[in-house]
């Protein structure tokens, strides 16, 4: 079946119709990561959002349900060049395009994805459509398209209730440690898949409680705190600051999440009240966007976002300079930062932009970029330790 | 870090001759290399043996020693430049062995220089087996059970707890030289053997044997101040088993999940932070199939030909990133020279599938073994990008100008399903051949993958093509079908051949139906930034980013494609030139080429690279958006000059020699005429398409006959024929491919070889010195060892060589460059054959003479004469050096080839010795090609009738320089009845010892061996010359090549003096 991407300025791409059958208007970005699609579709930061992918060829190991970031996609359409038509992996569990016709997500293949991107890259992100509707009338597409608002999406993404991620109580919980993988072919045949390898080797954060609220929280951030035993609480993105202190937790994370950080208003007076106490803090993408705007900073949208696993942040602590993973459209407004009350800590080699904050007199720091990873470079897994040892008082 | 200022004089290694498992790359890397440290105001000097890279070139390095490369050579170079530091990570591992041992030996330390990059320690703990299994324990990633042994017993004792089978791999050896897996003792001993004695420190790695699960390299980078990056991944479509450089590689990594992509990238990043790597490095590993259990294979410290390809990949320059991080640069500090924007430290994305196919030798060994294994045996690669893999593949194929097209291309259609999956367990370069027909019939992907263990998604891509190509065959051709075919990169060729109609007919169909290429762009990025580096490959449908650029005229270099034998660097060398002297010359130069490995298919050669395959249609792609002004084709090899017509029909004028008068240096009746006119000389003969008629042109000529191809490279096919059966024989292994041009059969004319390199302006010409092979005709010019200023003619015969070449160049009015080869008799000179385009010794005189031809050639194409550049036409004086070419070989390399010498070429490479004395400037020669002699001084000689006068004379000598000779019964006989002692021994056939056990006995320095003319019938000879070259001793075929052996090594001894050709 043809299927069409109709973009704001009128653009108009011809492929054909994958995933479900349905109509869709959303905000097209692009990601450039060459593996992941599994973790790009179900990252709530994607809510929404329509996602092209730049690698051409998509599916190829099929989808491994293990390795979802949440319980569902959530992009509002996918774009690709080709999706594959057997996927190839010892772990597949379907195919994806079963998997976006199960979870009611429409998109394209075959179009010239490259020439969507270079359009996003050259005029900025915008809205689109994707239709299998071959008498789509422009006169008629383009006026929705200009109204879209991906509106106030982190209350549709965050978890209904507070639930706990309970710790890992060994090491070998954890699955086998990276490398220690030994292949069992008698359990195989049984059935048996080995769990993913981790890369924790310690158990650092044991007897800690941290917090987590749930923005559209990928479920590696928990997990990676979860992995070096931290005990995690999950709370909805609308609970209140007195709350979570009332828990009286030995931390709190700020979980990515999906849209415009300013329509997040009432999100932002509670963090003001969390950033008040002596809870040590970490936030992540749109919990380090709230924090700065909890704390008088401003962010602005930026022309087409950092998507992808490839986007090199400098540390400025140490001068070193780590691969990230990334997925946002905002931004950090470096000069309208306060130094009195925080500082840079990280920022974006290729383009200079602000990669993280460093709070002044707190014990709070904040990454616009993800070291949960997933998809992606684990290179700055090590934060996930330096807010334990911030919990701990060791920092 | 900003640069270390202590860094002022650095010396670069090269890695010398041409050899199956080193090759063009480190002159892609060298050169890259060097370019960038003389950005940065340092003096560079360079040490490499091959005179046929670019790297040697004096615009690349200050300093230009062309030496042997041992280490007292280059402890002299170090004395006598006196450099701070050195440089030994990207002359590949000769290179990196090198600057061990002077590091090692306490040489550089005394001179004060430092090894600049990846320390001794790293090198020592990456490369050692033992040092590297004990570093990777430390850090918990895994090895593949395994232990270094230094004995077979050892080895038989470790594999009996391990189980069979197991993989060999010696240390310290080339492409996996000795290596190999054995499923039993026997074979256990064979290889375990072979391998020690290869081993610079006789260490063997006894390894569990992990053949099947998937092999994913990591090219990684690290600065001084511990950042990392990986530049790309890759994945074999060849599970582990086959050599990687053998192996079909897709990049990135297509069956791996994020999971497993961040497990092994996270690994490869651990080891290069734990081994402390400054540079560039390649990580190997071998990842389970059906669980995420992984083993690390090795780690090269170095750049590598797997790094040339990830730059090739990816456009991120690895030599010219590790040069800068040796100088002390952090790769943040490092801009990305293709965005301009953004800078060395991130990881590029590809929006695009790179393969690269290796170029397998088979064609010119057709007795050795296709057999891959982890031997590496490939000559060199191709690799094409497209944003399906279905077209990558379809693309790379095409362009390994191996006769083949599409995935029918050799035909398996007469075996059964059962046969098909018998065939299958072969692992040889015709696997996806195999694997096409039996999906063709009808054999499942889960019996393939349980066959070959190769990704069912890569046999679902290989079905696709398939599939369409029963549909192109069924019909009927749609735009829409032909839409998607063209969009997987079928050939119009081929979907002629499959549809029954004309490839004229396809292409009207393609245009009415506006189904054109489109060209995308190498940004590092996946467009995420503008890029400003014209780094093109092609796609059916969708936008296109290339435009045509106006102003300045423009001039399309065709490139030359794989190399191979016969083919090789030279022919990039001349590209690379040639594009700089239009571009001097205020042209806009455009390359197409589809080599990896090359320099000229670096982005910043051409003011465009389009890497596609050089055949007419992808060319035509090319010239339909470019409309280039003209296009030159006398630098890319017969690759290149095939192209001649098809560019001459698409209106693009031919720079330079036109291309009739090409023809008609090839076509033998035109040619004849031409001679005739010129009062020249020539060997009688004739032209024949069968074996009938060649046998009554032999036998009207009389016997010795040459017969060859026409319009063919490297002497391919050629053969020396001394009786109707030989003729017979050759002709059916000709015709095996089905021949466009005539088959030529010529007088063999037995005299001094001479071959002439000159240009010519359509009046003038300028000769820049006569080169004279030591061997008699008979051998390949391309395998003889080429000596210039010629030695042993006289003025008249040189005289006549200058005029015989302006009357040929003006007879085939060339502009540029012709290449002649000349037989003298006493003082008659015949021509044998003239090629009016470059040629493989190019690069050599060019270096020698001082004298820049290709840049000369370039610009009299485009209307400057050799007077108006500046040089008084005729043959120059001869330099005050003798400079002597000498080829190398990788037999060693090739199971089962024939090595004895003949008409078609075998060598893989070349190294110079230069020197102001003949018999210097040959020591030099021999060592520079690893001939490294006496080790015990014992020799074996065993040569046919005819030759045993001659090898009185040269036994003699070498009794008088103290050598054992040991002969086979008529060879010592007739050495003793000289008076030369030659102790006699048994031939293979009877008892022991024989000369066999002889060999495999240790102590043997050399054999002198040549076969009965023809080829070779005698089972004895060929096994005799195999076993001496896989155990490591030195063989000779031709008795003239043995007396300048025993010259070189009557005048060996003493300090030898450097040339530093740049200043030449």
């Amino acid at each position: 079946m043809k299927a069409f991407l109709v973009l704001e300025d009128g653009t108009v791409f011809e492929g054909t119709h994958i995933g479900a059958d349905r109509e869709v208007i959303s905000e097209i970005v692009f990601n450039t990561s060459m593996a992941g699609y599994l973790e790009v579709l179900t990252d709530p930061s994607y809510a929404g959002q329509a996602v092209c992918m730049t690698y051409p060829l998509i599916g190829n190991y099929g989808i491994c349900m293990d390795d979802m970031e949440s319980l569902k996609p959530w992009p509002d359409g996918f774009i690709v060049r080709e999706l594959s038509r057997i996927p190839s992996n010892f772990r597949n569990d379907c195919t994806i395009q079963e998997f976006l016709e199960q979870n009611g997500v429409p998109g394209i293949a075959g179009i010239d994805t490259r020439a969507l991107t270079r359009i996003l890259r050259e005029k900025g992100t915008m809205n689109g459509m994707i239709t299998a509707d071959e008498n789509y009338s422009l006169d008629e597409i383009l006026p929705k398209l200009q109204k879209y608002t991906t509106g106030r999406v982190v209350e549709k993404v965050t978890c209904s209730e507070k639930y706990v991620v309970e710790p890992a109580g060994a090491l070998e919980q954890n699955g086998p440690l990276s490398g220690a993988a030994r292949f069992d072919r008698e359990g195989y045949e049984r059935g048996v898949r080995e769990p993913r390898p981790s890369l924790v080797r310690e158990l650092n954060g044991t007897g800690l409680q941290v917090a987590l609220l749930d923005l559209g929280a990928k479920r590696n951030i928990a997990h990676s705190l979860a992995q070096r035993g931290c005990r995690v609480t999950v709370y909805p993105a609308l609970t209140s600051a007195e709350e979570i202190i009332r828990e009286a937790p030995d931390g709190i994370m700020l979980s990515n999440g999906p849209g415009d950080p300013k329509e997040c208003a009432s999100i932002i007076e509670e963090i003001k009240r969390l950033y008040e106490t002596d809870i040590p803090i970490f936030a992540i993408c749109l919990g380090h966007q709230l924090m700065a705007l909890a704390t008088g900073a401003d962010t602005h949208k930026m022309k087409y976002g950092h998507r992808g696993g490839n986007h090199p942040v400098k540390d400025l602590a140490t001068g070193k300079v780590y691969i990230s993973s990334q997925n946002h459209g905002y931004v950090v407004d470096m000069n309208k930062l306060d130094p009195s009350v925080a500082v840079p800590a990280f920022v974006n080699v290729n383009d200079g932009t602000n990669e993280g904050l460093s709070y002044v007199n707190k014990n709070i720091f904040t990454v616009q970029f993800h070291p949960e990873a997933c998809p992606g470079p684990q290179d700055s897994g090590y934060l996930f330790d330096r807010f334990i040892d911030m919990m701990k008082g060791e920092n | 870090m900003p640069k270390n200022p202590n860094v002022k004089r650095v010396m670069v290694i090269g890695s010398g001759p041409i050899v199956i498992g080193q090759a063009a790359e480190f002159d892609y890397a060298g050169t890259q290399a060097c370019r960038s440290l003389k950005e940065e105001g340092v003096e560079v000097i360079l040490v490499n043996s091959n005179p046929a890279t670019i790297m040697t070139d004096k615009d690349i390095a200050d300093k230009v020693y062309i030496e042997p490369l041992t280490v007292k050579v280059l402890e002299q170079i170090i004395e006598k430049e006196k450099p701070d530091s050195i440089l030994p990570t990207l002359g590949g591992q000769a290179g990196l062995n090198l600057g061990m041992e002077l590091e090692e030996s306490g040489f550089l330390a005394a001179h004060g220089v430092k090894l600049l990059g990846t320390t001794a320690a790293t090198i020592r703990n990456a490369e050692g087996r033992q040092e590297f299994k004990d570093l990777m324990e430390r850090i918990g990633e895994p090895c593949a059970a395994s232990k270094v042994v230094e004995n077979v017993q050892d080895g038989i004792d470790f594999t009996n707890t391990i189980g069979y089978p197991v993989v060999l791999r010696p240390a310290y050896t080339l492409g996996g030289s000795g290596g190999g897996i054995a499923h039993n003792q026997a074979q256990l001993e064979e290889i375990l053997e072979n391998g020690l004695r290869l081993s610079r420190v006789g260490q063997v790695l006894v390894e569990r044997c992990i053949a099947g699960w998937k092999e994913i390299e990591y090219e990684v980078m690290r600065d001084g101040a511990g950042n990392c990056i990986t530049v790309c991944n890759m994945e074999n479509i060849d599970p582990v088993g086959v050599h990687t450089g053998d192996s079909i590689v897709v990049a990135p990594s297509q069956t791996l999940s994020d999971k497993e992509y961040q497990m092994l990238r996270t690994s490869a990043l651990n080891i290069i932070n734990e081994l402390e790597i400054t540079g560039g490095c390649n990580v190997q590993f071998a990842l389970h199939p059906t669980s995420f259990e992984y083993c690390v294979i090795e780690v090269n410290p170095r750049v590598s030909r797997s790094s040339a390809l990830a730059s090739k990949a990816t456009g991120y320059p690895i030599a010219k990133v590790a040069a800068k991080i040796a100088l002390g640069y952090t790769l943040d500090e490092i801009q990305n020279a293709i965005t301009q924007k953004t800078y060395a430290s991130f990881e590029p994305a590809l929006d695009y599938c790179v393969v690269k196919i290796p170029r397998l030798p088979f064609d010119k060994f057709i007795t050795a073994k296709r057999t891959l294994t982890t031997q590496m045996k490939a000559t060199g690669e191709v690799m094409s990008i497209c944003n399906n893999f279905e077209g990558a593949l379809m693309k790379a194929i095409r362009s390994l100008e191996q006769h083949v097209d599409c995935l029918l291309s050799y035909d398996f259609s007469a075996l059964s399903p059962q046969e098909l999956k018998e065939r299958l367990k072969t692992v040889d370069d015709q696997r996806i051949y195999v694997i096409a027909e039996a999906i063709r019939k009808g054999v499942s992907y889960d019996e393939i993958h349980d066959i070959t263990m190769i990704d069912l998604w890569f046999i679902d891509k290989i079905a696709v093509l398939v599939e369409m190509e029963q549909a192109l065959k069924k019909g009927p051709l749609t735009a829409e079908l032909l839409r998607e075919a063209k969009r997987i990169e079928f050939p119009d060729n081929v979907i002629a051949r499959l549809t029954g109609m004309t490839e004229e007919k396809i292409k009207k169909m393609r245009y009415e139906n506006g189904i054109c290429a489109v060209y995308k762009m190498v940004d590092t990025c996946a467009a995420e930034f503008a890029a400003s580096t014209p780094y093109y490959y092609s796609v059916y449908g969708g936008e296109c980013e290339a435009v045509k650029t106006r102003g300045r005229k423009k001039v399309l270099v065709l490139g030359s494609g794989p190399i191979r034998i016969g083919q090789g660097i030279e022919f990039d060398y001349c590209s690379v030139h040639a594009t700089w002297a239009f571009s001097r010359a205020g042209y806009e130069t455009i390359i197409i080429n589809n080599n990896p490995e090359t320099v000229s298919t670096d982005f910043d050669i051409a003011d465009k690279l389009y890497f596609e395959p050089l055949t007419p249609e992808d060319v035509e792609s090319i010239v339909n958006i470019e409309k280039p002004d003209g296009a030159v084709v006398q630098f890319g090899g017969q690759t290149a000059i095939k192209l001649t017509e098809s560019l001459m029909k698409m209106g693009v004028p031919i720079l330079g020699t036109k291309a009739e008068d090409v023809d008609a240096a090839e076509d033998r009746e035109l040619f004849d005429k031409i001679l005739e006119q010129t009062e020249i000389p020539r060997a009688a003969g004739g032209t024949v398409y069968t074996a009938e008629e060649a046998k009554a042109v032999a036998n009207r000529l009389g016997y010795p006959v040459l017969v060859r191809p026409s319009y063919v490279l490297g002497g391919q096919g050629m053969q020396i024929a001394i009786s109707d059966e030989d003729i017979e024989e050759f002709m059916e292994i000709i015709n095996r491919i089905a021949q466009d041009h005539p088959i030529l059969v010529d007088k063999y004319l037995q005299g001094k070889e001479i071959e002439v390199d000159a240009v010519c302006d359509g009046a003038d010409i300028l000769i820049p010195g006569i080169m004279e092979h030591i061997e008699r005709t008979g051998v390949h010019s391309g395998d003889s060892i080429s000596v210039y200023p010629a030695p042993t003619i006289n003025q008249t015969v040189k005289e006549k060589i200058a005029e015989y070449t302006r009357r040929l160049a003006k007879a085939l009015h060339v502009k540029g460059l012709i290449n002649i080869q000349f037989i003298a008799i006493e003082d008659e000179v015949y021509v044998i054959e003239v090629n009016p385009r470059s040629s493989r010794t190019v690069p050599y005189i060019s270096k020698v003479t001082g004298i820049p031809i290709v840049d000369l050639a370039a610009q009299v194409m485009i209307g400057k004469t050799i007077k108006e550049l500046g040089y008084e036409p005729g043959l120059q004086p001869e330099a005050e050096y003798f400079a002597i070419k000498m080829p190398v070989f990788s037999f060693e390399k090739i199971r089962g080839a024939e090595i004895s010498l003949g008409p078609e070429m075998k060598s893989t490479g070349e190294c110079l010795g230069i020197a102001r004395t003949f018999n210097e400037a040959l020591y030099k020669a021999f060592l520079g090609a690893g001939v490294n002699l006496p080790k015990y001084k014992n020799m074996i000689i065993t040569v046919k009738d005819a030759d045993k006068g001659e090898a009185i004379e040269i036994g003699r000598r070498f009794e008088k320089l103290g050598y054992t000779i040991y002969a086979t019964r008529s060879t010592a006989a007739a050495l003793n009845e000289a008076g030369v002692k030659a102790r006699k021994v048994n031939k293979i056939s009877q008892e022991s010892p024989t000369v066999m056990d002889l060999i495999l006995g240790h102590k043997i320095d050399l054999v002198i061996d040549t076969p009965t003319q023809g080829r070779d019938k005698s089972r004895d000879g060929f096994l005799i010359r195999r076993t001496a070259i896989e155990t490591g001793v030195h063989c000779i075929t031709a008795m003239d090549t043995a007396r300048a052996l025993v010259t070189s090594l009557e005048n060996a001894g003493g300090q030898l003096t450097l040339v530093d050709v740049a200043q030449l």
